[in-house]
C-alpha cells in the first residue's frame, strides 16, 4: 500500500481569501485534499516546531532577543512563517509565503487530533500553540495587528493620536501602570467592557461609553486568553469526534506516534541498571543530584522516615539513576528502621508500594520518573513534607540559607533568586548545576531531575562535549507497541511512517 | 395633598381597587414586552407575588398583557417581584428536562438600602428614613446615574422609589440584559468603593493615581457633602460624631498638626501622645465650633499631607466617601434570577407605591409625598369636577372605538396622584421604543436576505 497515490477525500475551497493573513486564529478547518505525505511531514514538522518553543521557553524568557531569533531561525529552517511579509514576494527559493500559511493552518488542525485525548496532552498542546502565537503576534506590524483583530471578530481598534492626547490625564491616572510617556508610547486599543471584566472589576483601566481604553501590551493579553479558551473548546470538540479519525487506518498509528512523542525523554529505562551502589548514593547526593532530590535524600537520613510525596518523588528517581528492585527494598528498609518503623510493619505497607514503583504490582505500569514540570505544578508540599521542587516551593529566605550552607557563591545566589522571582524554576536550577559544577554555561536545557543527574556525571567523568547519542538511553520500544491493536497492521504496511517515526525519535533524543 | 392614613389591614380591600383601576397595565406590558423584539421574551419572564398570609409563589408567568391583568386581579398579590428571562415558560418549568430550564437575560439592577448607613447616619436608624437622611439617596443617584451612563454607556434607566427606605435602578439596554453573571459582578465592583462590616473602621482607602471614575464620584459628592454632611448630619457638631471622623483621620497627621507643641512628651512615651495630640485637635475645635471651619481644618491638613505623598493622603476624600458614596448590595446585581420588587408594585408595610423617579425633580423628590395605595383610592371616589366631566366626554366622542369601560379605566389613574409616575414611566417608555424601532428593521432586514 503506497500513500502517496491515496489521498484523502475533503471538498475543495479557495484559499487566497484564508490565507491573506498572516496569522490564523485556527477557527475553521482545512477544507481540500491533500496527500498523505503532506499531511505527515506537516504534521512533524510542525510538532518539531512546538518542541523547540518548549524548550526555548525553558531557557530563555520569551520574547527576549535570544528566544526570538532561535524561534525565527527554527521556524525558518521548518518552512514556517518567520517574518510577515509586507508583500507577496515570490522568494527566491522555498515555499511562497502562502504555501507556508496553507501548511501551518493543515499542521495545527493535524496536531489537533493527536494532542485532544488527555488532559496533559491537551495543555501541553494548548501552552506550546499559545505561546507560538504570542510571538507571532508579537511579530505583527501594528496594521497586521488590527487587521488580525477585526478579522477574527474582536472589535478591537487603535484610538488616534489626537484621542490619546485628549484622554491623556484620564489614561494615565486610571492605572499606576502608566506615565504621560508610556501612554505616548502605546497604542491603545478600544475594547468593549464585556470583553476586559477582570481590568474593569479592579478598576484598573479606563472607562467611557461603555468602552475600555487598553494599551498593546495588554491587549495581547486579552488576545492570548481568547485563543487559549477557543482552542480549549475545540479540542474539546474535537476529542469527540476522534472515533471517527481513529476508524482510518492509515491515520491512527501516525496520530498515536505523534502524540507519544511530545514525552521526549522519560528516563524509564533500565539500561544502566546495577551501575549504581547503595554506598555511593550518599555522595552522589552531595554532587550529582539536583537540589530538591539532595533536599529529600538529606531528610531521610535525617528523619529515617518521608511521606508519600517524597518516596514517589525520590523512588522513582533512583530508579531512574539505576538502582535495580533489591537495591531500593534494601535501601528504603534500611533508613526507615532506623526509625519508628520495624521490619515487619515495613514488608508490609512500603514495600508495596516500592514494588509497585518498579511495575511489579497492581496493574503492573512502569512508573515513569517525575520531570520538573510534574514536580513544579503539581502535589505541592505542605508542613512536615520534603519533596517538590526547592525553587519553587521553598520560602527564599529559607533557599538562601541552604544554598549558602552547600557553599553557592553571594553572587550566584543573587542570580538563583532573581530567576525564581522571574518564576524561572528550571532555570534556576540550571544555573545551581553551573554554580556547583564549575562550569560557564550548561549546554542542556534542563527538564528533568535524571537528566541532572546524568549531565552532572558527564561533567565529573570529564567529558562535556561527548555525543549524546552515545550516552541517552535509546528510546524505549515499549512506547511503540503501546499502540492499540491497529499497530500491527500499521507495521506491516508503513515502511514510509517507520522511516518518519525514526527521524521522529532521534529528532527528539536531541532535546 | 395630605397622605391618607393607610393601614395595612386595609389592604385585603383596596388591593382588588388598585389592581383593577389603577395599575398601569398597559405602560407595563410595553415595558416588559420590550417592542417584540425577541420572541417569547414577556411570556417567559418569571414574576413572583407574595399573598395574602405571607404565601409566596414563584415562576408565574403570563402569555399576554390581558391574562397578566385576569390574574392579578385574581390573586390581588401584596407583592410583586419580577424576575428573568427564561428558556421557557416559568410556569412550565416542572415539565422541562431537569437542567435545561434556565434564566436566560434580565436587566442589570441595583438596590440602595438606607440601612446600610446606619453607621453614619445619626438622625435615623434601621427602616426609619427622614428628610436628613434621604440626601444620601440622592447622592447615590446622582453618582450611579453619571457612572453607568458615561462610563458603562447604558442609556436606558429607570430609577425607582422601593416604597419605605431606599430606591432601585433598572438598567434597560439590550446590552444590559444580556451581560452575564460575571460581567454584573465585574460592574458592581467597579461602582463599590465602601467596603467593611461592623469590625471596619475605615471602609474607603483610597491609593495613587485616582481614577477618574472616583475623581467624578467625587466632584457629586462634594456638591452635597457641607449641606448634607456638615450641616445636617452634623458629623463634626456632637462630640460622639466628631470622634468618629477623627477616627478616620490618620495618626501623623495629628501628630504633625501638633508637632512643635508636644515634641519633648512624644519622646517620653509613645502611646500617650497620641491621645494627647488628638485632644490638641480637639483642643482646636474647641476654639472652632463651626462645622464648616473645622472641616477646613481638616482639609488642609490633607493638602498639607499631599504635597508629601506619604500613605493616607487622601484621608479627607476617604471621609467624605465614606460618609456619602452609594452602598450598594453586590449580591442583588449579580445574579441573573434574582427577584426585584416590581414598579408599581405596593409595599404592604408603608402602602405607598414603588414610583419611578424623575431625575429632572431629583432635588425635590420627597419620598413622604408618594402616594399611597389609600390615599389614590380615595382619590378615585371623589365625585369629578365639572372640567373633569367636560374632558372625558371629549374623549369619548373621540374614542368611538374604544371600549368605554376601558378608556373609563386609562383615565382612572388620570385622576389620581399617580398620573404624574405613570406619565414619568411613559416618558421613559418613549425613548427606549426609538430603540426597539430600529431593531425590529434590523431584523427583517436580515431575514431579507435569506
Amino acid at each position: 500500500m503506497q500513500f502517496s497515490s491515496r489521498t484523502k477525500k475533503f471538498t475543495t475551497n479557495s484559499q487566497t481569501e484564508l490565507y491573506s493573513h498572516p496569522l490564523l486564529f485556527y477557527v475553521q478547518p482545512p477544507l481540500e485534499n491533500i496527500s498523505l505525505v503532506e499531511f505527515e511531514t506537516f504534521a512533524v514538522e510542525r510538532l518539531k516546531l512546538l518542541k523547540t518553543i518548549e524548550n526555548l521557553g525553558v531557557s530563555y524568557v520569551k520574547l527576549s532577543d535570544q528566544y526570538i531569533k532561535k524561534l525565527e531561525a527554527e521556524s525558518k529552517a521548518l518552512n514556517f512563517l518567520y517574518r510577515p511579509e509586507a508583500d507577496d514576494r515570490k522568494p527566491l527559493s522555498g515555499p511562497t509565503e502562502q504555501e507556508k500559511r496553507r501548511k501551518d493552518h493543515i499542521s495545527h488542525f493535524i496536531l489537533r487530533l493527536a494532542y485532544c485525548q488527555t488532559e496533559d496532552l491537551r495543555r501541553w498542546f494548548i501552552q506550546q500553540e499559545v505561546d507560538l502565537f504570542r510571538y507571532r503576534f508579537n511579530d505583527l506590524y501594528p496594521k497586521q495587528k488590527l487587521e488580525f483583530l477585526h478579522r477574527n471578530n474582536l472589535q478591537y481598534d487603535t484610538i488616534s493620536v489626537e484621542e490619546k492626547k485628549a484622554l491623556q490625564d484620564k489614561l494615565v491616572s486610571s492605572s499606576y501602570a502608566f506615565s504621560g510617556i508610556t501612554v505616548e508610547d502605546q497604542d491603545f486599543y478600544k475594547v468593549p467592557f464585556q470583553d476586559a471584566l477582570d481590568l474593569v472589576r479592579l478598576r484598573k483601566v479606563y472607562l467611557k461609553a461603555g468602552y475600555v481604553y487598553i494599551p498593546h501590551q495588554e491587549i495581547v493579553t486579552i488576545v492570548l486568553n481568547d485563543f487559549r479558551t477557543r482552542l480549549s473548546k475545540a479540542l474539546a470538540l474535537t476529542a469527540r469526534s476522534l472515533p471517527a479519525v481513529h476508524s482510518d487506518e492509515r491515520l491512527q498509528p501516525l496520530l498515536n506516534h505523534l502524540s507519544h512523542a511530545y514525552v521526549g525523554q522519560d528516563y524509564s529505562n533500565q539500561k544502566n541498571v546495577g551501575k549504581i551502589s547503595l554506598e555511593q548514593i550518599d555522595s552522589l547526593s552531595g554532587k550529582s543530584f539536583p537540589l530538591c532530590m539532595r533536599q529529600i535524600h538529606q531528610s531521610l537520613r535525617e528523619n529515617h522516615h518521608l511521606r508519600h510525596g517524597g518516596r514517589m518523588q525520590y523512588g522513582l528517581f533512583l530508579k531512574g539513576i539505576g538502582l535495580s528492585l533489591e537495591q531500593a527494598l534494601q535501601f528504603w528498609r534500611s533508613e526507615f528502621i532506623k526509625g519508628k518503623v520495624d521490619a515487619d510493619k515495613f514488608d508490609k505497607a512500603y514495600a508495596y508500594s516500592i514494588r509497585h514503583m518498579f511495575g511489579k504490582e497492581g496493574k503492573r505500569t512502569d512508573y515513569t520518573p517525575y520531570s520538573c514540570m510534574k514536580v513544579i505544578l503539581s502535589n505541592a508540599p505542605s508542613q512536615g513534607d520534603y519533596h517538590g521542587c526547592p525553587f519553587r516551593h521553598s520560602d527564599p529566605e529559607l533557599l538562601k540559607q541552604k544554598l549558602q550552607v552547600y557553599k553557592v557563591s553571594p553572587s550566584g545566589i543573587i542570580q538563583i533568586l532573581e530567576l525564581i522571582k522571574g518564576m524561572h524554576y528550571q532555570l534556576a536550577c540550571q544555573k545551581y548545576f553551573e554554580l556547583t559544577h564549575n562550569v560557564e554555561e550548561a549546554s542542556f536545557s534542563l527538564n528533568h531531575p535524571n537528566q541532572y543527574f546524568i549531565e552532572s556525571q558527564k561533567v565529573l567523568a570529564g567529558g562535556r562535549d561527548i555525543k549524546r547519542e552515545t550516552d541517552a538511553p535509546q528510546k524505549p520500544q515499549e512506547n511503540s507497541t503501546k499502540a492499540p491493536s491497529a499497530a500491527p497492521e500499521a507495521a506491516a504496511n508503513t515502511q514510509d511512517v517507520a522511516e518518519m517515526t525514526e527521524e521522529l525519535d532521534s529528532f527528539f533524543q536531541d532535546a | 395633598m395630605p397622605a391618607s392614613d393607610y393601614d395595612s389591614a386595609c389592604l385585603p380591600d383596596i388591593l382588588p381597587l388598585y389592581y383593577r383601576r389603577l395599575f398601569p397595565f398597559s405602560q407595563y406590558y410595553r415595558w416588559l414586552n420590550y417592542g417584540g423584539v425577541q420572541k417569547n421574551y414577556f411570556q417567559n419572564r418569571e414574576f413572583s407575588f407574595t399573598l395574602k398570609d405571607d404565601i409566596y409563589v414563584r415562576y408565574q408567568s403570563f402569555t399576554t398583557q390581558n391574562e397578566l391583568e385576569k390574574e392579578m386581579q385574581k390573586m390581588n398579590p401584596y407583592k410583586i417581584d419580577i424576575g428573568a428571562i427564561y428558556s421557557h415558560r416559568p410556569n412550565q418549568h416542572n415539565t422541562v428536562k431537569s437542567g435545561t430550564f434556565q434564566a436566560l437575560e434580565k436587566e442589570l439592577v441595583f438596590d440602595i438600602d438606607m440601612t446600610d448607613y446606619d453607621d453614619v447616619r445619626s438622625c435615623c436608624s434601621a427602616a426609619e428614613i427622614c428628610p436628613k437622611c434621604w440626601t444620601l439617596m440622592t447622592i447615590a443617584i446622582r453618582v450611579l446615574d453619571r457612572a453607568l451612563r458615561d462610563d458603562f454607556g447604558f442609556q436606558h434607566l429607570l430609577w425607582v422609589y422601593s416604597g419605605r427606605r431606599g430606591v432601585h435602578c433598572w438598567v434597560c439596554d439590550e446590552a444590559a440584559r444580556k451581560l452575564s453573571v460575571a460581567a454584573r459582578s465585574a460592574v458592581a465592583e467597579y461602582l463599590s468603593l465602601v467596603k467593611g462590616g461592623d469590625e471596619t473602621m475605615k471602609k474607603v482607602v483610597l491609593s495613587d493615581p485616582i481614577h477618574p471614575f472616583i475623581r467624578e464620584s467625587l466632584v457629586v459628592v462634594e456638591r452635597y457633602f457641607p449641606l448634607y454632611a456638615l450641616q445636617d448630619q452634623d458629623i463634626l457638631g456632637r462630640k460622639e460624631s466628631v470622634d468618629k471622623v477623627l477616627a478616620l483621620t490618620p495618626e501623623d497627621i495629628l501628630f504633625r498638626t501638633c508637632s512643635r507643641a508636644n515634641s519633648s512628651i512624644a519622646q517620653a512615651n509613645s502611646s500617650p501622645q497620641f491621645i494627647s495630640l488628638k485632644s490638641n485637635l480637639q483642643q482646636d475645635f474647641q476654639n472652632e465650633k463651626k462645622p464648616e471651619n473645622r472641616w477646613n481644618l481638616l482639609k488642609d491638613q490633607a493638602k498639607r499631607k499631599q504635597a508629601t505623598s506619604k500613605k493616607g493622603q487622601h484621608f479627607e476624600k476617604e471621609i467624605m466617601l465614606q460618609y456619602c458614596y452609594p452602598r450598594l448590595d453586590v449580591n442583588v446585581s449579580k445574579g441573573v434570577n434574582h427577584l426585584l420588587k416590581s414598579p408599581f408594585s405596593v409595599h404592604p408595610k408603608t402602602g405607598r407605591i414603588s414610583v419611578p423617579i424623575d431625575l429632572k425633580e431629583l432635588e425635590t423628590f420627597d419620598p413622604f409625598a408618594v402616594p399611597t395605595i389609600s390615599m389614590i383610592c380615595e382619590e378615585l371616589d371623589r365625585p369629578r369636577t365639572v372640567e373633569e366631566e367636560d374632558k372625558s366626554e371629549e374623549t369619548i366622542d373621540k374614542e368611538n372605538e374604544k371600549d368605554a369601560a376601558e378608556s373609563r379605566k386609562i383615565r382612572d389613574y388620570k385622576r389620581t396622584s399617580l398620573a404624574k409616575y405613570v406619565k414619568c414611566f411613559d416618558q421613559f417608555l418613549d425613548v427606549m421604543a426609538r430603540s426597539w424601532k430600529g431593531e425590529l428593521l434590523r431584523k427583517s432586514d436580515l431575514q431579507k436576505d435569506f
